[in-house]
């Protein structure tokens, strides 16, 4: 009785100490998309990382996320992956970018001594935790930037050794990546805003993201307390013009197919915002709501719609129609190669700084494989027509089919201004063997990031609140003036020459052949010496020869 | 002599210039025939960014030239204007001093003695009184274009590599010229020669215009011209080759031993050059290749003791200069293990990128032996005449080298001249040559085809590099022939009779 009852102790104390929670924000986009973005949070207060204990009882938390912490002593993980692309001069602002393909970027903690083992088996269980072929990366891959990407969470670690960062540009996300990434949340896919997901209508649409953030944070304002958080996203761009008959009318049914009826009963909160900031007396919002909530992201004030499904209500059908008008981002990015033929290249890399007034630094980054070798004195930047000289460079140049250039740039963007970052590259020849089965559809190159601290035009709000919307307490704001913003470019698709794959053994054949040439004429004449040319005697005369020779009697000649 | 050799100094100098002001220099410096990844100004540039940003220039996979080439370049790149303004008054208070010295040096060459050998620099005081011609020749041309761009002095130090080397190659052939006819009188008057060769022999009127015309071969040979606009390092390995060989024929073996450490330093393969250079000081010396006598082993040891040593000098030096032994793995490695495969027109690229992986390793081995392997039998057979074997060697090492490029082949192409006498015995110089000029033309026509066109592949290109080393092979193979059937008939008589009388014909056996 009493060890029950200590059990069911522990359990409460458990309950107390994890929550979960849950978030769908819709917002109609100006290009008559609509954007709806999942967030569920768990927050956990316990330590993954402490020496010697072990944790072992998982309520809320993923078991499977928590062992990988704590067997690799990961301190932060973020891992994305995301099919097609993030249009922000048409949409604007993601609440969390993601580049095309699969991005993983690890802080491990200081202890670790052999980061790069411990990266190499990392990728490969994530692999095999989200079915996706995170396995592709390896040194060739990895880069260590040394600016762009800080920790999120707690502690201000700055040393980046510590730190990997990873894309596969190429990975192709479906339904296989979404299963695992479902069955992650504790009420999988069975109630709450989880019964949404459904595949068909998910991979059906102009943009699908989805991630996993792992996290210590602080629980409350003076960090008395320390927690883990997981927070998992799904972004998804729907195209209604497609599917809608041209009429701007949406549904959550149109969308999902399937309608929200409860929360999932493990959420301690769980919500519907609608963005009606664009134009509030176009929307038409059924059922109505008399909440309203406002938040303050990503520079922007907006006026939300909010529905609360713990609050039980008639189930959710909700239907608005019509579109306003969006903030410019102020922020944007694009690149291309250009040149032509299969011997060199240029990457243009165009940064676009819409604030009417202010500039403002951004820091970009680019991890470039090491086929395509790039000539950093070749390096330009031009803003306004004008040479303008980044203020830091770090530049590791690639080894071989070892490890990929890493370019990172702090570059002062001036106002209204187009900045555009210029490298050459060679394209070089590779090993048969080294090309990927389709070889003349060319190779990826990762997204280039650009990261910066934008000047907002309302005052940020940095004060910690609990019951901040989950989309707005993403990135923590530390200061009002500012808010923190990620691009991530196209990735290019670049060709390299190809040998002929039907060739090998006609090569080496021919090869050896010229070079046999050159030792067979080289050896006999090193070996053998001018004679005068006696023609041989004809048969007859050597049989003759020959009896001679056997009786004795003097030869012919 | 001096008034053709300085016209030619001038037109080659001329012709750079002008190349190097139009479009067509961006252009040439890009073409894989021209530069590797050993040797492209491009990748000097990058390494001297590199060194500006602070990184290792080896710390990535772009820069393979030696510490001592990028802190050279660093230097004259950054104080351009100094080193031009000094070298020059340098040179001209050098050449002052210097020409008494030679007058008195040409009085007492008659009384010349053995013992001057190790540090005798006969030849240096002729050489830099050239230097001068160069530098003034560089000066007009650079009154004539003025040009702003910050590396514009670079093309001087190119310009004046070539003319270094064809300096170097013509003195060089001069004094081989003169021993080549003082030999054949001392075997005329012994008697060694057989009757009916005289017309086998030499005259020197026919001799006279050959070191000219070395010069010419290697100066407005349009392979040198390419490879000097592209601002390719090949050319200044050629000139430190071209110096060695100087210096070995006039007798200095310090020199000669400091310069072939250098250019082993740079490339690796003019260690093959050791041999030939040995058997010319000891033939100079009358020292028998003996392997039982002392003085052989002495004079060896001597030699070998010099050129190890001054490329452990210089080795030192470049770590002192850089800090770290990094340059290793990234110069001789990268020559060794043949990692970038950009298409040249050597025989590594293709045949690496399509090799399988297990047997890359053995055929890497296989593949850089060439150079190395007819090292001794060349010298075992061509003892007696070391300079046709530095010929040979340089010819070897720019068919078989890991990323050759054409400034490798116009080297040994200038010898050509130096060899006209064998003219006659040449069996297929016909079909050689033309295969030469074809390929030379079909390169930029069939990476056109591939690279940009996309017409062609890379089998295309491949087979036009095949059958240019096929070329090469069969044009140096001939030559060897050719030279070693002349002395076969110079011993046993040009025209050989049979047995029964009737003319014969000559044939290995």
């Amino acid at each position: 009785m009493l060890i029950l009852s200590s059990l069911l102790l522990f359990i409460l104390l458990a309950a107390a100490r994890d929550e979960f929670q849950e978030e769908l924000v819709i917002r109609p986009l100006h290009s008559g998309d609509i954007y709806a973005s999942f967030q569920f949070r768990t927050l956990w207060d316990t330590d993954f990382l402490q020496e010697g204990q072990k944790v072992s009882h998982y309520r809320l938390f993923p078991k499977s996320l928590g062992q990988v912490l704590s067997k690799f002593s990961v301190r932060e993980l973020h891992i994305s992956f995301t099919q097609g692309f993030w249009r922000t001069m048409q949409w604007g602002q993601p609440f969390i970018p993601s580049p095309p393909g699969a991005e993983l970027w690890v802080w491990f903690h200081d202890t670790v001594s052999d980061v790069d083992g411990n990266w190499k088996e990392l990728t490969n269980v994530l692999s095999g935790i989200f079915c996706a072929s995170l396995n592709f990366i390896d040194l060739t891959n990895t880069v260590q930037p040394s600016a762009s990407f800080k920790p999120l969470g707690l502690g201000n670690a700055t040393d980046h050794r510590f730190l990997r960062y990873a894309t596969l540009p190429r990975e192709i996300v479906c339904t296989e990546n979404l299963t695992p990434w479902k069955k992650l949340l504790p009420c999988g896919s069975k109630a709450g805003l989880a019964v949404l997901m459904k595949s068909e209508k998910l991979f059906h649409s102009s943009f699908h993201s989805q991630a996993v953030h792992i996290r210590p944070i602080c629980q409350d304002e003076q960090c008395s307390s320390k927690a883990w958080e997981l927070r998992q996203t799904l972004n998804v761009v729907f195209d209604l013009h497609t599917s809608g008959q041209g009429k701007k009318e949406w549904s959550l049914f149109k969308m999902f197919s399937r309608t929200l009826t409860e929360a999932c009963p493990l959420a301690s909160s769980s919500k519907v915002y609608v963005d009606i900031t664009d134009n509030p007396e176009l929307f038409e919002l059924s059922p109505a709501t008399p909440l309203l909530g406002q938040a303050v992201v990503l520079g922007d004030r907006r006026t939300y719609s909010v529905y609360d499904l713990i609050m039980p209500t008639s189930s959710m059908v909700l239907s608005p129609c019509a579109l306003g008008d969006m903030l410019r981002p102020l922020l944007h990015a694009e690149r291309y190669v250009a040149g032509f033929g299969l011997q060199t290249g240029e990457i243009h890399t165009v940064i676009y700084n819409n604030h009417p007034y202010r500039a403002f630094p951004v820091l970009l980054m680019d991890s470039v494989p090491w086929y395509l070798q790039l000539y950093i004195h070749t390096l330009t930047v031009t803003s306004k027509s004008r040479d303008n000289k980044p203020s830091y460079i770090h530049y590791q140049p690639a080894k071989d089919r070892h490890r990929p250039h890493l370019l990172e740039m702090l570059i002062q963007l001036p106002p209204h201004s187009m900045t555009e970052v210029t490298v050459q590259f060679e394209r070089a020849l590779l090993k048969w063997t080294e090309y990927t089965p389709d070889p003349n559809h060319g190779f990826y190159v990762g997204s280039s990031v650009v990261s910066a601290l934008v000047p907002s035009m309302v005052a940020m709000r940095t004060n910690f609140t609990q019951d901040q919307p989950l989309f707005s307490s993403f990135v923590p704001v530390k200061e009002e003036s500012s808010y923190f913003v990620r691009v991530y470019t196209e990735p290019l698709l670049v060709n390299l020459p190809t040998p002929d794959f039907s060739m090998p053994y006609n090569v080496i054949c021919l090869t050896c052949t010229v070079v046999a040439v050159g030792y067979g004429s080289f050896y006999n004449l090193l070996t053998r010496t001018f004679q005068v040319d006696e023609p041989s005697p004809p048969l007859s005369k050597r049989l003759a020869n020959l009896i001679r020779r056997m009786r004795g009697v003097p030869l012919l000649t | 002599m001096a008034a053709p050799l300085t016209l030619l100094l001038i037109v080659a100098v001329t012709i750079r210039a002008v190349l190097f002001r139009s479009s067509l220099a961006e252009l040439i410096s890009a073409r894989v025939e021209v530069v590797s990844p050993l040797n492209a100004w491009k990748r000097v540039v990058e390494g001297l960014a590199l060194l500006d940003l602070g990184v290792s220039p080896y710390s990535g996979d772009v820069f393979h030239e030696t510490p001592l080439m990028i802190y050279l370049f660093h230097f004259t790149v950054d104080y351009a204007e100094i080193v031009f303004i000094v070298s020059a008054y340098f040179v001209d208070c050098l050449s002052c001093f210097l020409k008494p010295l030679d007058r008195a040096k040409m009085a007492i060459n008659s009384n010349y003695l053995k013992s001057d050998l190790l540090f005798n620099f006969p030849g240096c005081c002729e050489l830099i009184s050239w230097f001068i011609t160069i530098i003034v020749c560089l000066c007009f041309c650079k009154f004539h274009f003025l040009c702003t761009c910050k590396y514009t002095d670079v093309r001087l130090c190119h310009q004046i590599a070539d003319g270094i080397t064809a300096l170097a190659l013509y003195l060089s052939i001069q004094t081989y010229n003169k021993d080549v006819f003082r030999k054949q009188k001392y075997a005329l008057e012994s008697d060694r020669y057989s009757a009916d060769c005289l017309e086998l022999l030499r005259s020197p009127k026919e001799m006279f215009y050959i070191p000219l015309k070395v010069a010419m071969f290697y100066l407005l040979n349009p392979f040198t011209i390419l490879s000097c606009v592209a601002k390719s390092t090949c050319g200044l390995n050629n000139a430190i080759i071209a110096l060695f060989i100087f210096c070995t024929l006039k007798g200095s073996a310090l020199l000669s031993g400091i310069l072939l450490a250098l250019a082993t330093y740079q490339s690796i393969y003019p260690l093959t050059l050791f041999a030939p250079a040995l058997l010319f000081f000891l033939q100079r010396l009358y020292i028998p290749v003996n392997l039982r006598r002392s003085s052989f082993w002495f004079f060896t040891l001597q030699y070998a003791f010099m050129y190890v040593g001054s490329l452990v000098v210089i080795t030192g030096l470049s770590f002192f200069l850089l800090g770290s032994w990094d340059f290793i793995p990234s110069v001789y490695g990268f020559i060794f293990s043949v990692p970038d495969l950009t298409p040249n027109i050597g025989l590594f690229w293709y045949f690496f990128a399509e090799m399988f992986e297990h047997f890359r390793l053995f055929f890497s081995c296989v593949f850089q032996i060439n150079v190395f392997f007819y090292t001794i039998p060349l010298s075992i057979k061509l003892k007696e005449h070391p300079v046709f074997l530095i010929f040979m060697q340089i010819a070897i090492i720019s068919i078989f080298k890991s990323y050759p490029t054409v400034g490798d082949v116009a080297l040994y192409m200038a010898f050509l001249p130096a060899w006209s006498h064998l003219y006659r015995f040449l069996r297929n110089i016909f079909l050689v040559s033309c295969v030469l000029l074809a390929c030379s033309a079909l390169f930029p026509v069939l990476w056109h085809l591939w690279i940009y066109a996309g017409s062609a592949n890379s089998n295309f290109y491949y087979a036009i590099t095949l059958l240019f080393n096929f070329g090469q092979i069969l044009l140096v193979a001939d030559y060897f022939y050719a030279y070693l059937r002349r002395e076969h008939h110079l011993t046993h008589g040009l025209y050989l009779k049979k047995k029964d009388g009737t003319e014969a014909t000559l044939v290995l056996k």
